[in-house]
């Protein structure tokens, strides 16, 4: 039996939704490790969305933004995390709303 | 030995940077070495100097000797220069021989003071500064000395700064040489532009002097009075003559050296070294004797009823300044310079004396609080009494000779005028009498020293009696370089002077006398008939008048010491007026002080805290008003940063869909 090929529309939907619920949960959320995850889900919609186009445009642009993308969120999981393990072990605390120094 | 001009001031510069740089690791005791060494050396210098000078012919004493140039600029060009004539060397001679021992006098009065090696610095400074301004040969050099010499002096009378009078009485100083210096600087401008309009870039003293007859007479009196403008604040005369009295509150010998001996005369001096210019103009001549008489009576009135020893002397001196004044006025500027010499040893002397007595009542300066001293501290008396002496002009005495020259020449010089005489013998009759009154009151009658105090009254140490003994030598016996013909002398500083300040005074006017007068002078020696016997009366009636003046200062002072206070009594507001010295420092408080200070006060609240401070800071307090709001912004969540970009993402993708939806 064939597989029944999936409309690119439907990935670009998928694409778009996945990014809604991560900049929800990005601005809501306040634990600092939500909210982390939330913006890994974003770079992922993103990168959904310029497979999608890469493979509807048949050009390699597209899929070579992805793995820039991996390998920058790599970087930034690396980094964003040893931050995380800094802050708790100052403040007892990753809670978003609790880490406000920086301001007036 | 002339090549070597620059030596004379180069040896107070020398101990003035040793002292300065290295006297407070080099101890009190190489201080004191150095200090009075150095003006040895100069003294020496222009000893030898002089020496060479008078050697030479009087056609040719003159000499100049270019050190390096100094401003040069087109066909201008002024240089650091020295220039050796029969003035300047007499000037070096008593500056750098009066400084001398008046710096070996300060190693004993000042040796307890903590600002020792401070002091020493100073007076060499000032010896240099003064030094240059005698020797200078333009006006620019001369200006230098002249500006050194005010610091100087404003540094020694806020020598002792953690006093508030005396650092105030610097101050004042200051401010009013201010004022006179305004004065000699516009003079030189006038000068020197006026030159240049006939082609002579000039301010050396030479050329200036060979071109002046260049410059029509209107611009002659202008410069001649602006020059004694400054003159007037240097030498204290009215109307800015108050600095000096207060600025007794230096050490002694500072305002014995400065303020009685040298610095005080350099505006007899530079009128001196001017004549060529003032002799061209008769209004400036009248315009300086008659300030030098008035001030020589007015505040010689105002040392009747002062009971600071320092500050009799103070007013004597202004009123001997004004006595100097008269004499290059009328145009005997070697009588000026004469008595100035003369006077630089007895008031030197005078208030060395001071220093002395102060020294032995533990800086008790009221004469209320002296007296009988004459048998504690004889030396101090001795050399005092014969300074007295000499101030009065009793005959034999320095001090006569010379007073008596300008009264002469006061009267019979064609610039004369008889009731300069009149005026002038009034206030050689009241110098006499509160120089004595002085003297009573401090060494005669019964003692009114404080208890405490008279225990320990002593002597001097032989390191200050010896500068006295020494002045009062000078002062007995520096007059008999100028015995005037008519007592059988031959005048000789008259004549040494001559070739800087001409032969004396020209018969301009048809008087009958005084062609006679000026024949006889001519001829030297054979005084003829007329107005010989003239001179010798008036001589005799100036010495009458100062007799008188000592007669009645003895009946007040000492026969009947109960007189003044009732002289006081009868003649009350008299007494009060001349008591508040004609209340002319709250005079000129409010004339002057006042009314700068509400200008000040004005431009400080009206423009300065109002319109300047305004604009700034509001400003400033407009900017912090907006940013107050604007940094409310910064909540320091970082949701709510993520949430504005998210805002501002929906704002872009919202702009770009209206655009393609519209366009």
């Amino acid at each position: 039996m064939t597989i029944p090929s999936v409309p690119p529309e439907c990935y670009l939907v998928l694409s778009g939704i996945l990014f809604t619920i991560g900049v929800i949960g990005a601005l809501t959320r306040r634990n600092a490790i939500v909210v982390f995850m939330c913006i890994e889900m974003m770079l992922n919609a993103v990168n959904i969305s310029f497979i999608t186009l890469s493979r509807f445009l048949q050009s390699l642009d597209g899929v070579l933004f992805a793995f820039f993308v991996i390998a920058v969120a790599a970087a930034e999981a690396a980094v964003g995390l040893a931050i995380f393990v800094m802050i708790y072990r100052s403040r007892e605390t990753i809670n978003v709303d609790e880490i406000n120094l920086l301001k007036w | 030995m002339l090549e070597n001009v620059w030596l004379i001031p180069l040896f107070p510069a020398i101990g003035f940077l040793i002292n300065g740089l290295f006297g407070r690791s080099l101890g009190k005791k190489v201080v004191s070495w150095v200090g009075p060494s150095v003006i040895g050396l100069s003294f020496l210098t222009s000893i030898l100097i002089f020496f060479e000078l008078i050697g030479r012919p009087p056609t040719e004493r003159l000499f100049e000797k270019v050190i390096f140039d100094w401003v040069v600029s087109g066909s201008f060009q002024t240089v650091i220069g020295y220039q050796i004539d029969p003035l300047s060397i007499l000037m070096a001679l008593v500056v750098s021989g009066v400084s001398f021992f008046i710096h070996i006098y300060s190693v004993g009065y000042m040796h307890d003071d903590p600002g020792y090696t401070r002091y020493f610095t100073y007076l060499n400074l000032f010896v240099f500064m003064m030094l240059n301004l005698i020797l200078a040969n333009n006006f620019l050099l001369m200006f230098v000395g002249w500006e050194g010499v005010g610091l100087c002096s404003y540094l020694l009378i806020g020598f002792w700064y953690e006093k508030d009078s005396a650092s105030n009485a610097g101050k004042k100083a200051f401010v009013v040489n201010r004022v006179g210096d305004f004065g000699f600087l516009l003079g030189m401008f006038l000068l020197f532009t006026s030159l240049g309009k006939h082609g002579v870039w000039t301010l050396d003293f030479t050329e200036v002097f060979a071109n002046a007859s260049k410059l029509d007479i209107g611009t002659v009196t202008a410069i001649t009075i602006l020059l004694f403008i400054g003159a007037c604040g240097k030498s204290a005369q009215i109307p800015i003559y108050v600095w000096l009295p207060d600025a007794m509150e230096g050490p002694t010998p500072v305002s014995s050296l400065i303020h009685a001996a040298t610095m005080v005369t350099a505006g007899v001096y530079m009128v001196a070294r001017c004549n060529v210019l003032y002799s061209m103009a008769p209004i400036s001549m009248a315009v300086v004797a008659i300030i030098g008489v008035a001030t020589a009576i007015f505040t010689a009135s105002i040392g009747f009823c002062q009971n600071d020893i320092k500050k009799v002397l103070a007013y004597s001196t202004i009123s001997q300044l004004g006595y100097m004044f008269l004499g290059v006025g009328v145009g005997a500027y070697s009588a000026g310079i004469f008595h100035l010499m003369t006077h630089a040893f007895f008031k030197g002397l005078l208030f060395l004396g001071a220093g002395s007595v102060m020294h032995a009542l533990s800086g008790e300066l009221d004469m209320r609080k002296m007296g009988a001293l004459r048998k504690k501290i004889p030396v101090t008396f001795w050399t005092f009494f014969f300074a007295t002496l000499a101030i009065a002009g009793i005959p034999g005495l320095s001090g006569f000779f010379s007073k008596d020259e300008i009264l002469w020449q006061a009267f019979s010089s064609p610039h004369g005028y008889w009731l300069l005489w009149a005026v002038a013998a009034l206030a050689a009759g009241m110098t006499a009498f509160y120089m004595f009154r002085a003297l009573f009151m401090t060494f005669f009658g019964e003692s009114r020293v404080d208890e405490h105090v008279s225990h320990h009254i002593h002597e001097s140490p032989r390191i200050m009696t010896v500068p006295l003994v020494v002045l009062a030598g000078l002062s007995i016996i520096g007059g008999y370089i100028g015995v005037p013909h008519v007592l059988g002398g031959a005048n000789h500083i008259h004549q040494f002077l001559a070739p800087v300040l001409g032969g004396g005074v020209e018969p301009v006017k048809a008087h009958a006398e005084i062609s006679i007068l000026s024949q006889a002078w001519a001829s030297g020696g054979e005084a003829g008939g007329h107005s010989a016997a003239l001179e010798l009366i008036m001589m005799v009636v100036s010495v009458v008048i100062a007799l008188i003046g000592i007669g009645i200062a003895y009946l007040f002072y000492v026969k009947n010491p109960a007189l003044p206070k009732l002289a006081a009594e009868r003649w009350k507001r008299l007494y009060t007026l001349v008591f508040n010295k004609y209340y002319v420092d709250e005079i000129y408080e409010i004339l002057f002080i006042n009314s700068l200070k509400n200008l000040g006060t004005g431009l400080w609240k009206g423009f300065d805290e109002l319109v300047i401070d305004g604009s700034i800071n509001g400003i400033a307090y407009l900017i912090g008003l907006l940013s107050g709001t604007m940094r409310k912004i910064q909540t320091g969540l970082v949701q709510n940063y993520a949430f504005s970009m998210v805002i501002g993402g929906i704002v872009l993708v919202a702009y770009y869909i209206v655009r393609a939806i519209f366009y």
